[in-house]
């Protein structure tokens, strides 16, 4: 019991992070309905912008730890949203309207180009990083095992919480939440009726962008390493995330990211540790299979 | 010709070019440049020694870049300012060129065939050449047999190097634990890729295009994953050595054969040359890899074949058409995979060991490269994809680097600039815009 528990805890630390990196995914998908195949990239770059930011913070002495978490956040958020509207400009604005896999073909090389490009200028070598936030708390205690809830585990969820909240109420409620919601119904619509599309398009990678360095911020902190090639995988699970919670889905993807969060911490934890991100592949393979519609999706109708 | 132009004596006027919105353009576009740089490579954390990270800046290059967007922008918008009658133009060019290749096919190909077969005994040739133009043709038949997948069937496949793979590794098993030698295993790597083909096919080739890609690169990784991890058969990350390398009908390439055995230099009474080897090795993945071609070239005259075509172009006019989506995909995966498959045994020989590096999503990433950026369905546009992305690192450190740099910039260069590559085999007859706005 003591021990599901914990890892009921480690699997929504990592779900939040998969959470957060799924609304990319999600937003994209619904408003242009392409997989943005270099959103883990653009993760693996918030990761990077936040060490190094946690660096430059260093060497100006700045040692109060919440101000470091806030500056920090706010310069990753800021210099990896760039990177997002940047992709978007460069790599997927001249393909609107082009034939179906052009885009997904130019993300592919996008996520090629921006994996060697940090390579080139950061280096191969994992980079490391001291841990910041220590120490935690025991939630309780049985047969001798502790389930332990850190204060990091602790910020990791509450941060996601508070973001969520947050984009939700401005998907609900603003004015560019409104342009987006009328976009994903119908852009052409959209278009004719004044809603600025590209701008609208922009925004959105911007803010998938933006969320993505949250969740790139929070890697390196929980895991303390960070190399060129972290990307890949945490797109690929994200993605699997967001699927599951079904494409399009705000909460889906966030409840998507939740369960792959868990299925791997689970499966690391009672099954094998080498074959954790086979269980990822199967069970992206599995929702695609027999539910393509996801957990919270519409169904997707083919129009001639 | 705009809307906005008018005729004037049959001339026609342009409007006044606007030299401002240029200018800020271009320093919008630099500025961004900045902000980019800045953190990434302005930035650069190094290890200065126990565990600890340490940063170096290089703000100068922040300001190359900087000045190389600001030009190259500014470059791109007066080029395309001063052009944009000329646009037009170069495009015909350009569609004139491709037509007179497409008139002069057969010369073309025959001229390529015979400088492929001759190239090893040209005066210039070396062991160095020929070794790079092996590996070249490995991506050229890897390029074919993709291309039935993507370019013919308008699949997108990101897991592509799992069937090498699987082609790779059913030879390395069977010579390893049944002693198998390469002409018995090649069958049976071609035939067990096919299988799994299909394995992965059925489930999942109902759904749609960028579905596909994402559940082929997550079989791709589960390939690899399980090659790593299952030791006990696998080898795991040791991989298996000591793969035979081919025979010349029963006669190897060895300098002295066992007791019984006679090897290629003693029956043909010639001095021993280890080039021989690689001469031999460079003519079977030849020989391969235009069987590949006849094949694709061949079955694409087949009702499969047209199928196949048909259904990329309308998935939904097909179906109403009678045909089975689902079979016939099915079928262009399995083809597909088969090749990947003889690559694969092709791969192992040549080398004598395989381990799962070698079959990493870059390598997908990079056989994707070449069919799309050759164009898709065009068998020579994989030809010139595949010499130009192999031999670029060859020409200097500098280019290995930034190999899969140059790789990521081309693909989305070509998806911009061309989108049907290279060389387009043939643009749709018939094409509904589909740009919501514009």
């Amino acid at each position: 019991m003591a021990y599901f528990l914990q890892q009921l805890i480690n699997g929504l630390t990592l779900g939040s992070i998969y959470g957060l990196i799924a609304i990319g995914y999600t937003m994209v998908y619904g408003i242009i309905g392409m997989i943005n195949f270099a959103h883990g990239e653009i993760y693996m770059i918030g990761a990077f912008i936040s060490i190094i930011a946690f660096l430059m913070l260093g060497l100006a002495g700045v040692t109060y730890v919440p101000l470091v978490l806030v500056l920090v956040l706010l310069t990753t958020m800021f210099f990896t949203s760039i990177y997002g509207w940047a992709v978007e400009r460069i790599a997927y604005r001249p393909l609107r309207g082009s034939f179906r896999l052009a885009p997904l073909i130019s993300a592919i090389g996008m996520s090629v180009f921006l994996q060697n490009y940090v390579q080139i200028f950061q280096g191969a070598r994992v980079k490391p990083m001291p841990p910041l936030v220590q120490g935690g708390f025991t939630v309780f205690e049985s047969g001798g095992f502790a389930v332990r809830l850190s204060y990091l585990q602790l910020f990791i969820m509450l941060l996601t919480l508070v973001l969520m909240i947050g984009f939700t109420t401005v998907i609900a409620t603003t004015p560019l939440g409104r342009a987006q919601r009328a976009c994903e119904q119908d852009m052409r619509m959209a278009a004719l009726l004044g809603v600025d599309v590209d701008r609208v398009i922009s925004l959105t990678f911007v803010m998938g962008a933006a969320l993505a360095a949250v969740a790139g911020l929070m890697f390196t902190l929980y895991y303390g390493v960070v190399d060129f090639f972290i990307g890949f995988l945490a797109g690929v699970k994200a993605f699997t995330a967001a699927v599951l919670g079904g494409v399009g889905s705000l909460p889906g993807a966030m409840l998507g990211g939740i369960l792959i969060g868990l299925i791997e911490a689970f499966w690391s934890g009672y099954f094998s540790v080498e074959y954790k991100d086979v269980s990822v592949f199967v069970v992206l393979v599995l929702v695609l299979v027999f539910c393509p519609t996801g957990l919270l999706g519409r169904p997707e109708v083919e129009k001639v | 010709m705009t809307a906005a132009s008018g005729f004037v004596s049959g001339q026609v006027v342009r409007p006044p070019a606007l030299w401002a919105p240029i200018l800020k353009d271009a320093i919008i576009a630099a500025l961004v440049a900045v902000l980019l740089a800045l953190p990434l490579v302005g930035l650069q954390t190094y290890d200065i020694g126990g565990g600890a990270l340490g940063i170096r800046t290089h703000f100068d290059w922040v300001a190359l870049a900087a000045v190389a967007v600001f030009a190259g922008r500014l470059a791109f918008r007066v080029l395309h300012q001063l052009h944009r009658g000329h646009r037009r133009r170069s495009a015909a060019r350009l569609a004139r060129l491709a037509a007179w290749g497409n008139r002069q096919v057969l010369p073309i190909t025959l001229a390529g065939i015979g400088f492929a077969v001759a190239l090893p005994f040209l005066p210039f040739s070396s062991r160095y050449l020929i070794d790079l133009g092996t590996t070249v043709l490995i991506y050229v038949m890897l390029g074919w047999g993709l291309n039935v997948v993507v370019g013919l069937a308008g699949l997108l496949d990101l897991g592509y190097v799992a069937f090498y793979a699987v082609g790779a590794y059913t030879f390395g098993l069977l010579t390893r634990d049944l002693d198998f030698t390469f002409w018995e295993a090649l069958p049976f790597s071609g035939l067990v890729a096919a299988s799994f083909g299909i394995i992965l096919g059925f489930p999942v080739l109902r759904l749609r295009g960028d579905y596909l890609a994402i559940v082929t690169l997550g079989f791709g990784e589960i390939i690899r994953i399980v090659l790593l991890n299952w030791a006990p058969v696998t080898g795991g990350p040791n991989g298996i050595g000591g793969i035979p390398r081919p025979s010349f009908f029963g006669l190897s390439f060895a300098r002295s054969a066992p007791e019984g055995l006679t090897t290629f230099h003693q029956f043909f009474g010639i001095d021993f040359s280890p080039d021989h080897r690689v001469v031999f090795l460079y003519f079977v993945i030849l020989a391969m890899a235009l069987v590949t071609n006849a094949f694709t070239l061949r079955i694409r005259k087949l009702p499969v074949g047209r199928a196949w075509e048909a259904l990329r172009e309308d998935e939904v006019a097909c179906r109403a058409l009678g045909i089975n989506p689902t079979t016939v995909k099915l079928s262009a995966f399995a083809i597909g995979a088969m090749f990947g498959g003889f690559a694969g045994c092709f791969f192992a020989t040549r080398q004598g060991f395989i381990s799962p590096e070698s079959f990493t999503f870059i390598e997908s990433a990079t056989i994707l490269a070449i069919v799309v950026l050759g164009g898709m369905g065009s068998q020579m546009g994989v030809v010139l994809a595949a010499i130009l992305l192999v031999s670029l690192p060859e020409f200097g450190r500098a280019f290995a680097e930034f190999r899969m740099l140059i790789f990521g910039a081309a693909m989305v260069g070509v998806m911009v600039w061309r989108p049907r590559g290279l060389i387009a085999h043939r643009a749709p007859t018939l094409r509904l815009d589909a740009s919501p706005t514009r």
